[in-house]
């Protein structure tokens, strides 16, 4: 049921692009001004039923609906997709993805429904439209990193022509610029994936999660004794043919103590092997962590790799820009936080300070960029490149705050960072349609001769000031969680760069105010077309409204709304991280120290990939917030009495 | 040995014991295209009224070797070693047939079946597009076959004489295809540039072969490597300043055909020049040919050949069969050559090692390491700066045709590509370089409905508008949707997008590559690895420009006439190549099972 339900939400608008393309073009104008109606009703329809879909999959049927008090994959299912690569079709949801993929189906929803400004070429429009959907869920949903690689990029054509064809002026170098910004980036993370995929052994893992072959012969493998250390095995969810080969592979290393290995693009069990295994080097990490990264923050964007998006935003028409921010730059955060932590965790670990730098950079850099636009996208695409800032400082923290082993800061900077992708996908898509409302009206997005609106369309004004104060971040509103999340869990890690996430607010608030004076209030309105100042249609109205109230019920609401749903995977998440930093990074340190102290021999800790039960329990050195102004012995201390190390203490 | 013994062991040699297993058995589809190729003669001398189409036969007469070339075999015979050794007739060993000058093996199957699917595409795209007129017909499908023959050569051929006689017997019609268009001067002038450069690197091609003749002391591949593996480490330098000045030269010959950055500089003009249905063969199946020669010259040269048989033997009894035979073996041709030459050689049998085969095989593929090593660093070298330039100029033309030219010449770097990871796993990972070799041919196969698919494109075109100019494609989104999209889905799958066809071919040469630095951990297979992910990128801006031309543009007015994709036979074929080049990433298994199963046994030995 999952894999019809998960395949069909993913498929779904794809199969109705086909249908859009298959139907015949018409040369009669009347009829074209009715076929065009009727496309964009049909597309409408389309994104209606993935959301509903979705709901449906994940709140109404008791089979798949989704647990949000499980941390692990849900509604999982792997099929081979091509055994010679050992490629597969494997898709599932987690706290981490689900929350996006509802936010995907609703702001496609919602573009689609603001996508009646769109004139020319309705049904090319609206065929590419689906398909970028296609590729977005895609994305959120896939597991296998081939699969994974493959949506990524299937969303690359759609965004070209859709700002190539239906942009502003500059439109085609908009377009080049946004496709090749990111196909470089594509290309790093392919090279990435190869690497790991060839250093992935699925044998190494089986050896060291204790699955045994329980095996006489070849032909009795269904024997085999998966019990899987904590179920890392189980929760890989490997697909048979892979199973069968890892199993024959196994029978034949404990024979002859060699085997060939069994590679695998599965995410999952990839994290498992950079978290458990040394199949993959501490440098080879890093070099894949830093590969893959520069994939990933091409897509947040993050100074320095952020030009192409003002000038996207800038040329893309109002539906696609609601998408582009809305969605597409939360799949580098989501690449970021499936992908380089989990796979790549020695690189996470030392180069935390980039990810957090780079984070502050553009939190500090967009908003200055913002204070100096005089056209209103652009002010709003360069607000954007400084709250994606939150989300890769949040993300970098994670590993950062770790020599004081204490997870809730880590899953603290994780929440906010997630949560200030959901906020952010709302408040900018929000603020994109705002911009595109009075573009259509007027045809001009200058700062500097709007004025006044508010007495020309309360409405519209209303709806636009608490969207743009949500963007600002202003309690009750929907981009202040996730805000104050990381500059709380970053203050545990570096109070320098906590002061500067926290002054940034005031750079906000500085652009978004001035900003709301120039467009809204004062006495007139000064640019041209001021007939055009016409009141707001009804479709105009239902699109800002819902994403108003989501924008406030998300700001009053968080836990119920959003948090509940990831807090249990991102908990659990951290909680493997914060074991592996524990038992790879800091007992080997530690003993060092020790055997430096005391002048005698450490005996060997704990190999890495092994630890024992003991200190897998006791890595819930999860102290009380309180415990941050403890001094350094006494924090090490509960780790001390917990680790292998204790043999050692006088 | 008296002349009487010699002829019998080349007749025993050409009809065998079971004539599956002769010469002449394994060479039934170059029969197949010599038997079209002299009914098309004869046809056009007795029929005076030109009421047989031409076309027809040449059809037929492929599709004929084609069935006889057995591409199906790939996939039924997957290796069950019992069946293999004990096999059926339709099992697929590797046999040196016509006393060693040419090798049948899985690669050889499958390299046919392609050549002959793309000659096929091509027909029909001649067809179509109308170009060969009734009076030219029989003269060009000639041609295209008698090239088809020479290919057929080239990728089985397993002696360097042999490996000459094939590229020219490939190059030579391809000289007069080029200048088909009679009477137009940029034709004359593409033959004649085509021809000039053809033969001077033939020249220096023959002279490289007879320096690395002279020195190893055979001219028969499987021969020469063992020989190399002996007298390698006695080498002075001064001989191995020769050979590889040798293998340099011989490399020339290759790097004309290959296209390859430094003797590319036909290529844009020939392309220019000829029509574009000539273009697509000389892209497409010409390169495709010289890539297989490309994998059989790096194999012979720097590894030695697992054991095979003798035509004339009869596998189907099993292996003894192999050693009954030994002693007619030993009559093969130049065999005997070269136990006199080099006396201290084997047993004299380039074919059967001794019982402790394996191991001496193990020694000597050891001691071809450092050819390896210079074959592989070589071909890095060139495929970078042949991809790197190819796509660097490609940006700069205005002409279809021209672009596509620089195009076909990045390919070409792209695919060599997967050289260097082959040679550098030989020797550690058999399987892995295998697969190397798999990856090479699931990008040839892919490149030969989308490469084909763009130039059909490009004739349909240009017989609608007459015009072969970029600009001359602005609206044609306008006029016919149709294809323009099928050409926009051909033109990214050329620059490797997913889902689009051309990513697989490219991901599988990457991972190839990726596979070599993983295991031998060579930087410059990363290196490799990297530029051609760069590449990628760069490819990018000049396929979208044609396609920003075609789709972002505003259209010219009046608009070019439409060429509706349905109801157009021309439509209707562009429409059948976009459909592999657009879903064959839903499900690539077979294409990749029949990769593999080609280049099996290729450098591993078949286990015993």
């Amino acid at each position: 049921m999952a894999t019809l339900l998960l395949s069909l939400i993913v498929f779904l608008p794809a199969l109705g692009a086909l249908i859009l393309a298959l139907c015949p073009g018409t040369v009669d104008e009347d009829q074209q001004a009715r076929r065009n109606d009727l496309f964009r009703i049909t597309t409408l329809v389309i994104t209606i039923a993935v959301f509903a879909l979705a709901i449906f999959t994940f709140f109404g049927l008791s089979e798949t609906a989704f647990n949000s008090s499980a941390g692990e994959m849900q509604d999982v299912f792997n099929a081979s997709w091509i055994p010679s690569f050992n490629i597969d079709y494997f898709m599932g949801i987690d706290g981490i993805s689900f929350p996006l993929i509802m936010l995907t189906a609703l702001i496609s929803m919602l573009a689609m429904a603001a996508s009646w400004s769109i004139k020319k070429h309705v049904k090319g429009y609206c065929i590419l439209f689906l398909l970028l959907e296609t590729g977005m869920l895609g994305v959120f949903l896939s597991l296998d990193f081939f699969l994974f690689y493959v949506f990524w990029e299937v969303m690359l054509l759609p965004m070209y022509f859709l700002i190539g064809i239906w942009g502003g002026p500059r439109r085609e170098y908009a377009a080049i610029k946004f496709f090749l910004f990111t196909l470089v980036g594509s290309v790093l993370m392919l090279v990435a994936i190869l690497m790991l995929y060839f250093k992935s052994d699925l044998v190494e893992l089986a050896k060291v999660t204790n699955v045994r072959p329980n095996v006489a012969e070849a032909g009795q493998l269904d024997q085999v004794n998966a019990d899987g250390k904590n179920g890392i095995w189980k929760d890989c969810h490997i697909s048979s043919s892979a199973l069968e080969k890892t199993y024959v592979e196994l029978a034949r290393d404990n024979k002859t103590g060699t085997h060939e290995p069994v590679h695998t693009f599965n995410l999952l069990a990839l994290a498992a092997m950079g978290q458990h295994t040394d199949l993959f080097s501490p440098t080879w990490q890093r070099w894949a962590f830093l590969l893959l990264l520069i994939g990933f923050i091409i897509k947040v964007p993050s100074v320095p790799f952020h030009t192409w998006l003002p000038d996207a935003h800038v040329e893309a028409p109002t539906p696609i820009s609601m998408i582009l921010a809305g969605v597409l730059l939360k799949m580098g955060g989501y690449g970021i936080i499936r992908i380089c932590y989990p796979i790549c965790p020695h690189g996470g670990y030392d180069l935390a300070w980039l990810v957090c730098g780079l984070g502050v950079v553009s939190m500090v850099y967009g908003a200055f960029a913002a204070l100096a636009q005089t056209d209103f996208k652009r002010l709003v695409a360069y607000s954007s490149v400084s709250h994606m800032g939150y989300v890769m400082l949040g993300l970098g923290v994670w590993s950062a705050s770790s020599p004081e082993y204490i997870t809730d800061y880590w899953a603290q900077g994780v929440t906010g960072a997630m949560f200030q992708m959901i906020g952010h996908g709302i408040s900018s898509a929000g603020m994109f349609f705002m911009v595109g409302i009075i573009y259509d009206r007027v045809h001009h997005r200058n700062l500097k001769e709007f004025g006044g609106l508010y007495g020309k369309m309360p409405f519209y004004t209303a709806m636009a000031i608490g969207l743009f104060f949500a963007g600002l971040g202003l309690p009750g509103l929907c981009g202040f969680i996730g805000e104050v999340l990381v500059v709380f869990s970053v203050w545990n890690y570096s109070i320098l760069l906590a002061v500067i996430a926290a002054s940034v607010v005031i750079l906000t608030a500085g652009y978004i105010l001035w900003c709301l004076q120039r467009v809204y209030l004062g006495p007139e309105y000064l640019g041209p077309h001021e007939e055009e100042l016409t009141p707001c249609s009804t479709r105009e109205k239902s699109v800002g409204c819902i994403l108003l109230a989501l924008a406030i019920l998300f700001g009053v609401f968080p836990h119920h709304t959003v948090l509940k749903f990831m807090d249990d995977t991102i908990e659990q998440q951290v909680q493997d991280l914060a074991d592996w930093t524990e038992n790879v990074k800091e007992l080997p340190a530690l003993s060092e120290n020790l055997e430096a102290d005391e002048g005698e021999p450490a005996p060997d800790t704990t190999p890495p990939g092994t630890p024992d039960e003991d200190a897998t329990a006791a890595t819930s050195g999860r102290s009380p917030p309180g415990t941050v102004a403890l001094g350094f012995q006494q924090r090490r201390a509960p780790l001390e009495d917990a680790g292998p190390v204790t043999a050692l203490a006088p | 040995m008296n002349l009487h013994d010699l002829v019998n062991e080349l007749i025993f040699d050409a009809k065998g014991g079971a004539f599956a297993s002769s010469s002449i058995g394994l060479f039934l589809p170059e029969l197949m295209i010599c038997l079209t190729i002299c009914l098309l003669l004869l046809i056009r001398v007795m029929d005076n009224q030109r009421r047989i189409s031409m076309f027809w036969v040449a059809l037929v007469g492929a599709g004929a070797a084609l069935v006889l070339a057995g591409p199906h075999r790939l996939l039924v015979d997957i290796v069950d070693t019992e069946a293999y050794i004990h096999g059926s007739l339709q099992s697929i060993h590797r046999v040196e047939i016509f006393t060693g000058m040419l090798v049948v093996d899985r690669f050889t199957v499958m390299m046919r079946s392609l050549l002959l699917i793309s000659v096929l595409i091509f027909l029909v795209m001649t067809r179509l597009s109308g170009i060969p007129d009734k009076q030219d017909s029989a003269d060009i499908y000639t041609l295209v076959l008698g090239a088809t023959l020479g290919m057929f050569l080239m990728v089985s051929a397993n002696h360097l004489l042999m490996i000459f006689l094939a590229i020219e017997m490939a190059s030579v019609p391809s000289y007069v295809l080029a200048g088909m268009l009679k009477g137009r001067r940029t034709g004359s002038e593409a033959a004649l540039k085509y021809a000039i450069y053809g033969a001077g690197t033939a020249g220096v091609m023959l002279y490289g072969i007879s320096l690395v003749c002279g020195l190893v002391g055979s001219a028969h591949l499987p021969t020469m490597a063992t020989l190399l593996a002996e007298q390698l480490p006695t080498f002075e330098s001064g001989e191995l300043m020769v050979l590889s000045l040798g293998g340099l030269m011989l490399g020339v010959g290759l790097a004309f055909k290959l296209s390859a950055v430094p003797f590319h500089f036909w290529c844009p003009d020939v392309f220019h020049g000829a029509c574009a249905e000539v273009n697509s063969f000389l892209s497409v199946t010409s390169k495709a040919a010289a890539l297989a020669l490309l994998v059989r010259v790096a194999i012979g040269f720097g590894m030695v050949p697992p054991e095979g048989f003798q035509a004339g033997e009869d596998w189907t009894t099993g292996r003894v069969a192999a050693v009954v035979h030994q002693e007619i073996d030993e009559g093969a041709l130049f065999a005997i050559e070269d136990k006199h030459n080099t006396a201290g050689a084997e047993d004299g049998s380039h074919q059967t090692m001794p019982p402790t085969g394996d191991d001496i095989r193990q020694q000597q593929i050891a001691a071809l390491g450092p050819v390896r090593t210079f074959i592989g660093r070589l071909i890095a070298l060139i495929a970078v700066i042949t991809c790197t330039f190819g796509n660097l100029t490609a940006y700069g033309q205005n002409n279809i045709k021209r672009l596509l030219a620089y195009s076909t010449i990045a390919h070409a770097g792209y695919m060599m590509m997967a050289i260097p990871a082959l040679m550098e796993l030989a020797g550690v990972d058999p399987a892995g370089a295998e697969q190397a070799i798999a990856g090479l041919l699931i990008y040839i196969i892919v490149y030969v409905f989308m490469n084909m698919g763009a130039f059909a494109v490009v004739a349909f075109i240009r017989n609608m508008t007459g015009s072969e100019e970029i600009s001359d494609y602005r609206g044609l989104i306008k006029s016919s949707p149709g294809i323009a999209i099928c050409f926009t889905l051909m033109l990214f799958s050329l620059v490797g997008l997913p889902p689009l066809a051309g990513f697989i071919g490219k991901f599988a040469i990457f991972a190839s590559l990726a596979e070599g630095f993983t295991t031998t951990g060579q930087g410059y297979l990363m290196a490799l690895l990297l530029f051609g992910g760069v590449n990628t990128a760069l490819s990018l801006f000049y396929y979208l420009r044609v396609v920003k031309v075609m789709i972002l543009e505003d259209p010219p007015d009046p608009l070019p006439l439409p060429l509706p994709l349905g109801q157009s036979g021309g439509g209707r074929f562009v429409l059948l190549l976009s459909i592999p080049t657009a879903l064959l990433m839903l499900a690539w298994e077979p294409v990749s099972n029949c990769a593999t199963s080609a280049a099996l046994f290729l450098v591993q030995q078949l286990p015993l």
